[in-house]
């Protein structure tokens, strides 16, 4: 298990201690849920990398859901820890508190402690302004999935708007697959020898603000982060075989809005980030809009593009002992375009597919996802992702030989 | 690269308090008419809409069961909070919170409904913990497989249609107004709603809707009134689409009313601490 290196399990302790205390002070509400899941990830061609493993990632997941609330609803109590057990990537195999807190509600003023996870944004390609949680990048290439924050979050909700306030410590590493796992760089990323700018990586306090509100049509957040970045730069190893991630100080203020008129979407998210390289910024524009009820039936069909910029130096690497001047990114120049069909029946079936197309090289990431319930318990998944024409210079070359579906069988309880 | 949970927010879109929509509105001439029968049907509509003036606030649980046309059946349990609008300006206010199926539980819809511009409505995905803006102009698509559909939940106020009346029959053990209506606003997927309302409590008892080429689509009969204070509510709400021969039945239970929510609790900030 990958865990025990990670901090923020003492605030967990210590909020399991304000729980303790608090429980049995009112009458309260509990509500204990979960699910487990069964996932089979199938890669299509052989290993790009020595030492990769070949065809078929079986794995499991288990993420219970333990929420208590005090009989008014101002104090909830919430636990959400996460397993996965992989059995072929050392490294996938690891377990997270996605959340654990206490969130106490004052009138317009809310207070939360613990550990939380935040989303702001609103493109669907990237998620540029979204810089709270640690991504955990041994889950998935999408960058989706994240890690439990610790956090001190104060928001007060006005009408004229939410303004949130944000105090960091206990900073999460970015997960990595092991050597032995597939959709990795090469050499792999070796995530338990990280290097910092801050010599006091733990101590160190992560500051952020948001303010969000709506003006009629439009929706608008504007947020600023100070603080250890989510994202880090590599160092080849003076060994040469394996990188090791390099965390710099950073100040990146974001801005995201979207547009809501009749059937279209309007979106832009755009960020200027300075202390990795030189300062650079980043933009996510463009438009989601819907086709209700085609064909005279239920379905909806939704059809999405992008347009995604990246300013940042150049990722490169020569000779060992080397830091790369930016965080590597694969979206410099890039087009997104997709389509989204949801066909509005019991089971929730719904299926998606897209590409993101470097302007450049051609290099093409495709999206083919699909989902359904089955019964009242179980929800079962397909995700395909295919790398095309990848060009040399591109990130996304390491991923060329990664082609996979992923079949995912959810049960809930 | 787009989540799959983002397919939610087609699904989930509107979901307004399906009740008698509040109070007394200034007469709008248009929807008047100027024909005895079209002000008779007004007068009625109207009527029934000021019987629920005043409820100030409401939450009630409910369930909703999908029936499929060889009698498969699957439910959705969901708790709706309604505050009435403070002024005849503004919309109500809305917020439906999804508690089963289990794996869409805490999905949350806000709508702050206008009276003739597009609703405002906010989708919040737990999983995500998004909040997201969507569009409301799909009026006539059905609400989360259901058959109703959003115009079903949004278009009620008074004002959002024309009226003819048609006469009296008897419903039930009651005598119920026949009266049409005609929406007035754009994307309906209806031509003509047919609506039945009884002479002692001034509640609807039944709707038929048309559909666009003119044919009979659906049957709305709406049962179990329970009298809270001066406000009625019907706890059962059966919907059969002729058509399709679906059905969907919302199943009420008992409305809290007057709990002390206010404007603020309606705010887009709230719905990140559903879940």
């Amino acid at each position: 298990m990958a865990a025990g290196k990670r901090s923020g399990f003492g605030i967990a302790a210590a909020l399991a201690a304000v729980l303790g205390a608090a429980a049995p002070a009112a009458a309260g509400e509990w509500d204990i849920s979960g699910s487990l899941g069964f996932e089979g990830r199938f890669f299509l061609g052989d290993p790009k990398f020595p030492g990769q493993f070949e065809g078929h990632q079986p794995s499991m997941l288990v993420e219970p859901d333990i929420r208590w609330e005090t009989g008014d609803g101002n104090h909830q109590f919430v636990l959400l820890p996460f397993f996965r057990l992989d059995s072929r990537d050392d490294e996938r195999t690891h377990m997270d508190l996605r959340e654990a807190y206490w969130r106490g509600i004052f009138g317009d003023y809310e207070v939360l402690l613990g550990l939380h996870k935040v989303f702001w944004g609103v493109t669907e390609s990237r998620h540029l302004v979204d810089v709270i949680n640690q991504t955990d990048a041994v889950e998935d290439v999408d960058e989706e999935d994240k890690l439990g924050q610790p956090m001190l979050k104060l928001t007060t909700i006005q009408d004229w708007g939410t303004v949130t306030l944000f105090a960091m410590s206990g900073f999460r590493d970015r997960t990595f697959p092991g050597p032995k796992g597939r959709l990795r760089v090469h050499p792999y990323i070796d995530d338990e020898t990280s290097e910092f700018d801050n010599p006091n990586r733990h101590g160190s306090v992560d500051v952020a603000a948001r303010y969000a509100n709506y003006f009629g049509d439009w929706d608008v957040g504007v947020s600023v982060f100070h603080g250890i970045s989510r994202e880090p730069r590599l160092r080849l190893a003076p060994t040469a075989d394996r990188l090791i991630p390099v965390y710099d100080t950073i100040t990146q203020a974001g801005v995201d809005i979207q547009y809501t008129k009749d059937a279209w979407l309007w979106k832009l998210e755009a960020i200027g980030r300075e202390g990795q390289g030189n300062p650079f910024g980043a933009a996510v524009a463009g438009f989601e809009y819907t086709l209700y009820q085609i064909l005279d039936r239920s379905w909806d069909l939704g059809l999405l593009a992008e347009y995604l910029y990246d300013g940042r130096d150049d990722f490169e690497l020569s000779a060992p002992g080397d830091v790369s001047d930016a965080a590597p990114t694969a979206f410099e120049n890039d087009v997104f375009a997709g389509t989204r069909l949801a066909l509005n029946d019991s089971q929730d079936t719904a299926l998606l597919a897209g590409a993101i197309v470097d302007a450049e090289t051609g290099s093409t990431a495709v999206l083919i996802e699909g989902e359904r319930r089955l019964g009242d318990s179980w929800f079962v998944e397909m995700e395909t992702r295919l790398f095309l024409a990848v060009d040399e210079e591109d990130a996304l070359t390491a991923f060329e030989d990664d082609d996979f579906v992923t079949l995912r069988l959810t049960r809930h309880f | 690269m787009p989540s799959t949970h983002t397919f939610a927010a087609a699904l989930i879109a509107a979901f307004m308090l399906f009740a008698p929509q509040a109070m007394a509105q200034d007469a709008d001439a248009d929807a008047r008419g100027t024909t005895p029968e079209s002000q008779k049907g007004y007068d009625i509509a109207a009527r029934s809409d000021r019987t629920d003036a005043g409820f100030s606030d409401s939450v009630s649980k409910l369930q909703m069961v999908l029936r499929n046309a060889a009698g498969a059946e699957s439910s959705r349990e969901l708790t709706i909070s309604t505050l009435e609008k403070e002024s005849e300006q503004v919309g109500d206010r809305s917020l439906v919170v999804f508690h089963t199926p289990k794996d869409v539980e805490g999905t949350a819809l806000l709508s702050h409904a206008k009276i003739l511009e597009p609703d405002d409505q906010w989708l919040f995905l737990p999983a995500l913990k998004r909040v997201k803006r969507i569009s409301s102009a799909n009026k006539s698509g059905p609400f989360v497989g259901s058959e109703f559909a959003f115009e079903d939940f949004t278009a009620t106020e008074l004002n959002k249609y024309t009226y003819k009346y048609v006469g009296e029959e008897a419903c039930g053990d009651l005598t119920c107004d026949v009266v049409e209506r005609y929406p007035r606003y754009e994307n309906s997927g209806y031509t003509k709603q047919v609506g039945w309302s009884d002479q002692t409590d001034f509640q609807l008892r039944k709707v038929e809707f048309y559909d666009r080429k003119g044919d009979l689509l659906k049957t709305l009969t709406i049962s179990d009134y329970r009298k809270y204070g001066t406000v009625w509510r019907g706890h059962k709400l059966e919907m059969v689409n002729h058509q399709t021969k679906k059905e969907t039945d919302l199943l009420y239970g008992e409305y809290a009313f007057k709990t002390g929510l206010e404007a603020k609790d309606f705010e887009k900030g709230v719905l990140k601490r559903i879940r």
